[in-house]
């Protein structure tokens, strides 16, 4: 419960973070809230050399709107995104589910940036990304890029982003009128999605059924073709990886994955 | 009027509320200046030769004073034998071939056993060294679950030929089922949970002039001191034992822990004094885990639904050493029948060692196991003569005119009002509302369905009350007082009880009385706190030490006064003393403190007059099932839990809620796992799942006082019977929610992948 040495720097700017960590080499982290990194290196399931903290660059907390956009700076925190007025308003998706987020502590600490650069599949927020068609903001020492979210998660734990590469902000687009809904069945308030399931308009993701967060197509596909909801739902398995885990077998998680697309489409046509 | 039964905030509150407490780890106490940290190195598997021990990369390591292992104990005696009486029903360990070692020497048994101890100048320093200590392990199959330890073909302690410790218990006899129109059998599982104190384990000790100074975490100060002093061979007068502020220990710090041991030996060792606070990583492995029973339960009796016969058959894991012997399937054994009247039992247990972390005490101790089977065994016949739950329990409790009531296991119930206690459950749930809704529910076919569930129980506390408390009680010649208990609180609100009681019998306002507990060197002799004995017997205590002062006062009040004693009052209201008749001319306890001898107004007590008692009561658990998913919802929980004279309501009901909300946990949530090489799966709380305020509702307790006769107070223990009688409630309205759809059993934690499974009938899923 106590980590190995490291050594510890603070940027107050993002091209400070992005220097400092080019400087420091490969194995180089950013720190953010904290929340998933310092578990692990508590634990020493991580043991990085040296760490990057990015909490205190001001320029990366905003929630602000342009042109039919909205714009997340990485370092927004989940109550803060739960608490946005702005994001209640266009995008009740992403407000709701940051506030299903862990526990307070965990809400007041933890940050988008860092629940998507961390690419956990019981995550959240992943999901969510993927549902309402996010865009991934990055800068790292070769400039900056612009990642769909459907490419950025590539495995467990993995991205796209280079070593050094930071993600400074995150682009959803105005979800219009389109039904919402988020499903996410826990044992405890405070748990991890044993399954979670996030539904904008006729995308449909799933929490925690494979490596990564995932799109369900075979339900998109039978939505698309004029399937009753409940016809599509039970389609919700194809195409998932489940793991299996004290929470649950493949089996289990298939079958939630069903039951809860299913109650996720019809909350989210009551929304329309 | 008394103060006694009114609801009086704890003394303790302001103080932990806003400068916090201080724990073992907090202490900046001058005599643990330049204290060196201790970190253990623990096995990561669960069952292994040692083949050699290479400290000398660690030896190297910054801030590293010493690392030390088996091979430098050569300064200790054999252990010593275990108490007398030990070897079967005395929560003492087994000890002779089944010894556990204080570091792992050839042998280690299960995953998180200390096998080493650094030493350094800062905490940190320990954990990188901890990693650098290089143990060669020949690994060895491990045996993981009582099947496997029954099966024997690995021995942890291949010298006894078994993995069997203890078998106790007569021959079963179909016999005593005779006669029954109906007979049902089971077998369930009392599953493995971790006791998860907000403060693990700690402790820290100085050697100074040949006499040892612990600080524990501890339940049970002088306990600590008499082990502490067996093991390092010393005098007790050389030990002394203090516990500063304790956060929690439900049972798994009665003892001392052979960490602690440890830090004790290596102070003497260094020269030095040492300091050891565990993660809660280390918590989770280390500390001991509590229930861990596979049961057997056969009931049978008539189909007008009188329970004629009931067997109980308990294979109790005692995880890689019996630290408490049979002590907790004996306790099981004893409370099998529960509160009812059944004309044959029979009980009968086994022992078994598996490589994972010893059982031990927690919350309950043996008696929230003996519920949950007799409770699951009630249902399971009333499901199958198709009669109501509360009706059978109806029928069999035994009636208010039997006590004291002496059952086939031994316990002389002491009194009770059993189906009043059901009744009122009953009628504060609106039980046959509850039905109603049920019935409309299942007539709907509605997704969430709803459940009801009962739990009549009476345990024992207090099991050994003739081990006695002491209390010593000093008025100052200022009118204030000092109750120094051998009792140990440890969140339990002991300083706010012990002042109602002096202030109750005194007349000396609870702010002018001061607690001590938990100094060994102030409180030579005590026995501590645990088996919901504090109030009874150390309350008890406290009782006859200030009556004892009453009388020293009139002495001297009737000789200040020039009245005779016969004719001296105490107004208990004021704390004033004045000659029957004439309230005018009062003396104060100050006047009278400081006309007392030389002595002053004092008395000790060893309070051993008090016997065992045993609380009672119902809990009724409403839950609804969602059938698609599994997933329980707990709506309500109502109970009464008569603990005869409740001196402190407010601290009562903490008790009861604490306990529920364990109870509800275990039903539900909770359960320690370890895979099939004996590597624990919930070695953190992310996987093993505590309960929070956000799965619980406000419970609905009801008030119910049947005085016991066994002691002075009146008053039974309250601190275990929220896991007694929660579990058993929540786990059979869960069953209940589901038995329209012909599921009779599912065992805990009843998690919504288990329901579900039991839902589709396709067996447990994990
Ligand atoms: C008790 C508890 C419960 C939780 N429950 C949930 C839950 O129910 N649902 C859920 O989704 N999450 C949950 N979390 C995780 C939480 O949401 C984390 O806050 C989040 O996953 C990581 O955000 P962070 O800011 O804390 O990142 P950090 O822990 O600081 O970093 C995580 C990883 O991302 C990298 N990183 C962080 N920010 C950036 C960036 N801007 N650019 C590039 N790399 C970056 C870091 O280097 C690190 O590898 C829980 C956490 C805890 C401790």
């Amino acid at each position: 419960m106590i980590p190995a040495p490291f050594t510890y720097r603070r940027a107050a700017t993002v091209d400070e973070a992005v220097t400092l960590a080019a400087r420091g080499g490969e194995d180089v982290k950013f720190l953010a809230g904290g929340h998933s990194l310092l578990p692990l290196m508590k634990l020493r399931l991580v043991v990085p050399p040296e760490l990057v903290d990015i909490g205190g660059i001001g320029e990366l907390s905003h929630i602000s709107e342009a042109d039919g956009h909205v714009r997340v700076g990485a370092l927004a925190t989940h109550d803060q995104v739960a608490g946005s007025a702005l994001l209640r308003r266009e995008l009740p998706l992403l407000a709701h589910a940051a506030g299903r987020v862990g526990d307070p502590q965990v809400r007041h600490r933890g940050t988008i940036g860092g629940s998507l650069a961390h690419a956990d599949p019981a995550a959240d927020l992943p999901a969510v990304a993927l549902a309402l068609g996010a865009t991934l903001v990055t800068r790292g020492p070769s400039g900056t890029r612009e990642i769909a979210a459907g490419d950025f998660f590539t495995g467990l734990f993995e991205t796209v982003l280079e070593p050094g590469e930071l993600l400074a902000e995150i682009r959803f687009p105005k979800a219009g009128p389109s039904g919402w809904s988020f499903q996410k069945f826990t044992k405890r308030g405070i748990d991890w999605a044993i399954v979670g399931v996030a539904v904008a308009g006729d995308r449909v993701a799933l929490v925690n059924m494979g490596p990564t967060p995932l799109r369900a197509r075979a339900v998109e596909d039978a939505l698309a073709s004029g399937a009753a909801p409940d016809e599509a739902a039970a389609r919700a398995a194809e195409g998932t990886s489940a793991p299996e885990d004290l929470n649950g077998s493949r089996a289990y998680r298939e079958h939630l994955a069903r039951v809860l697309v299913g109650r996720a489409l019809g909350e989210a046509r009551s929304r329309r | 009027m008394s103060i006694v039964g009114t609801r009086v905030v704890r003394t303790e509150d302001p103080r932990l509320l806003t400068a916090g407490g201080s724990y073992v780890e907090d202490l900046r106490v001058p005599e643990l200046a330049g204290a060196a940290w201790a970190t253990f190195v623990r096995s990561p598997i669960a069952h292994a030769r040692i083949t050699g021990v290479d400290a000398s990369a660690a030896a190297r390591a910054p801030g590293v004073i010493a690392v030390l292992t088996a091979a430098d104990m050569d300064d200790l005696g054999p252990p010593p034998p275990p108490p007398p009486g030990g070897g079967g029903e005395a929560p003492v360990p087994l000890g002779g071939p089944w010894a556990e070692p204080l570091l792992a020497a050839d042998r280690v048994r299960f995953v998180g056993e200390p096998v080493a101890v650094v030493l350094t100048e800062g905490r940190y320093q320990g954990e990188d060294a901890a990693e650098l200590v290089s143990v060669d392990y020949e690994p060895l199959p491990a045996v993981v679950g009582v099947e496997a330890a029954l099966a024997g073909q690995t021995l942890l302690f291949p010298g006894t030929g078994s993995n069997v410790p203890i078998t106790a218990g007569g021959q079963a006899d179909d016999a005593i089922f005779d006669g029954c129109d109906v007979v049902v059998e089971r077998t369930i599982v009392n599953q493995r949970v971790a006791p998860v104190p907000m403060e693990a384990r700690a402790a820290a000790a100085r050697w100074a002039d040949g006499r040892l100074t612990a600080w524990l975490s501890t339940q049970a100060a002088q306990l600590g001191r008499f082990v502490m002093a067996g093991v390092l061979g010393l005098d007790p007068a050389a030990v002394r034992v203090i516990t500063p502020d304790v956060g929690g220990g439900f049972g798994a710090k009665v003892g001392v822990d052979r960490d602690a041991l440890v830090i004790a030996w290596a102070a003497r060792r260094l020269g030095r004094p040492v300091r050891w606070a565990e993660t809660r990583s280390e918590n989770l492995v280390a500390m001991t885990h509590g229930r861990g029973q596979r049961q057997v339960i056969k009931i049978g009796g008539r189909k007008d639904g009188r329970i004629l016969a009931y067997r109980l058959h308990v294979v109790q894991d005692a995880g890689a050493y019996p630290r408490m012997s049979g002590f907790l399937p004996f306790l099981t054994c004893m409370m099998a029948s529960g509160p009812y009247d059944i004309a044959h039992v029979q009980t009968a247990y086994q022992v078994v060692v598996t490589n994972t972390t010893p059982t031990g005490a927690y919350r309950g101790a043996g008696r929230p196991e003996a519920t949950a089977a007799i409770e699951r065994a009630v249902d399971l016949f009333a499901a199958e003569i198709g009669l109501d739950p509360a009706e059978v329990r109806r029928t069999n409790l035994v009636p208010p005119d039997r006590f004291p009531y002496q059952t086939a296991g031994g316990a002389r119930y002491d009194t009770g009002d059993y189906a009043a206690a059901l009744d009122q459950v009953l009628s504060a749930a609106g039980y046959a509302d509850l039905r109603a809704e049920q019935a409309r529910r299942r007539e709907r076919g509605d997704v969430v369905q709803l459940g009801i569930g009962l739990s009549s129980y009476v345990e024992i506390t207090a099991a050994d009350a003739a081990g006695g408390e002491t209390a010593r009680l000093v008025v100052h010649p200022d009118g204030t007082a000092t109750v120094y208990t051998g009792s140990s609180a440890h969140g339990q609100g002991h300083h706010t009880a012990w002042a109602m009681l002096v202030q109750d019998e005194l007349g000396i306002e609870m702010a002018k009385v001061t607690v001590v507990h938990g100094d060994t060197d102030l409180i030579p002799r005590g026995t501590g706190t645990y088996a919901s004995r504090s109030l009874q017997i150390g309350g008890a205590a406290v009782h006859v030490a200030a009556a004892d002062v009453r009388e020293q006062a009139r002495r001297v009040a009737a000789d200040l006064l020039e009245a005779s004693e016969a004719d001296l009052e105490l107004d208990a209201e004021r704390g004033l003393w004045h000659v029957r008749g004439d309230p005018e001319a009062a003396m104060t306890w100050a006047q009278v403190a400081s006309h007392a001898s030389a002595e002053g107004l004092a008395a000790s007590v060893n309070y051993t007059g008090g016997q065992p008692t045993f609380p009672f009561g119902t809990h009724l658990s409403v839950v609804e099932v969602d059938t698609q998913t599994g997933k329980v919802r707990v709506l309500r929980h109502v109970t009464v839990d008569d603990a005869g004279t409740i001196i402190s309501p407010v601290l009562a009901e903490g008790q009861r809620h604490g306990g529920i909300a364990q109870g509800i946990a275990q039903a539900l949530l909770e359960e320690v796992v370890y895979d099939g090489q004996g590597n624990p799966v919930t070695g953190t709380l992310a996987d093993y799942a505590v309960i929070t305020s956000a799965e619980l509702p406000s419970f609905e307790l009801l008030a119910k006082q049947t005085p016991t006769t066994a002691n002075p107070l009146g008053a039974k223990g309250i601190g275990e019977a929220g896991t007694i009688g929660a579990v058993p409630a929540v786990q059979n309205a869960v069953i209940d929610a589901l038995s329209h759809r012909g599921v009779r059993h599912i065992d805990m934690p009843l998690t919504p992948a288990r329901v579900w499974a039991a839902i589709n009938g396709t067996g447990v899923i994990l």
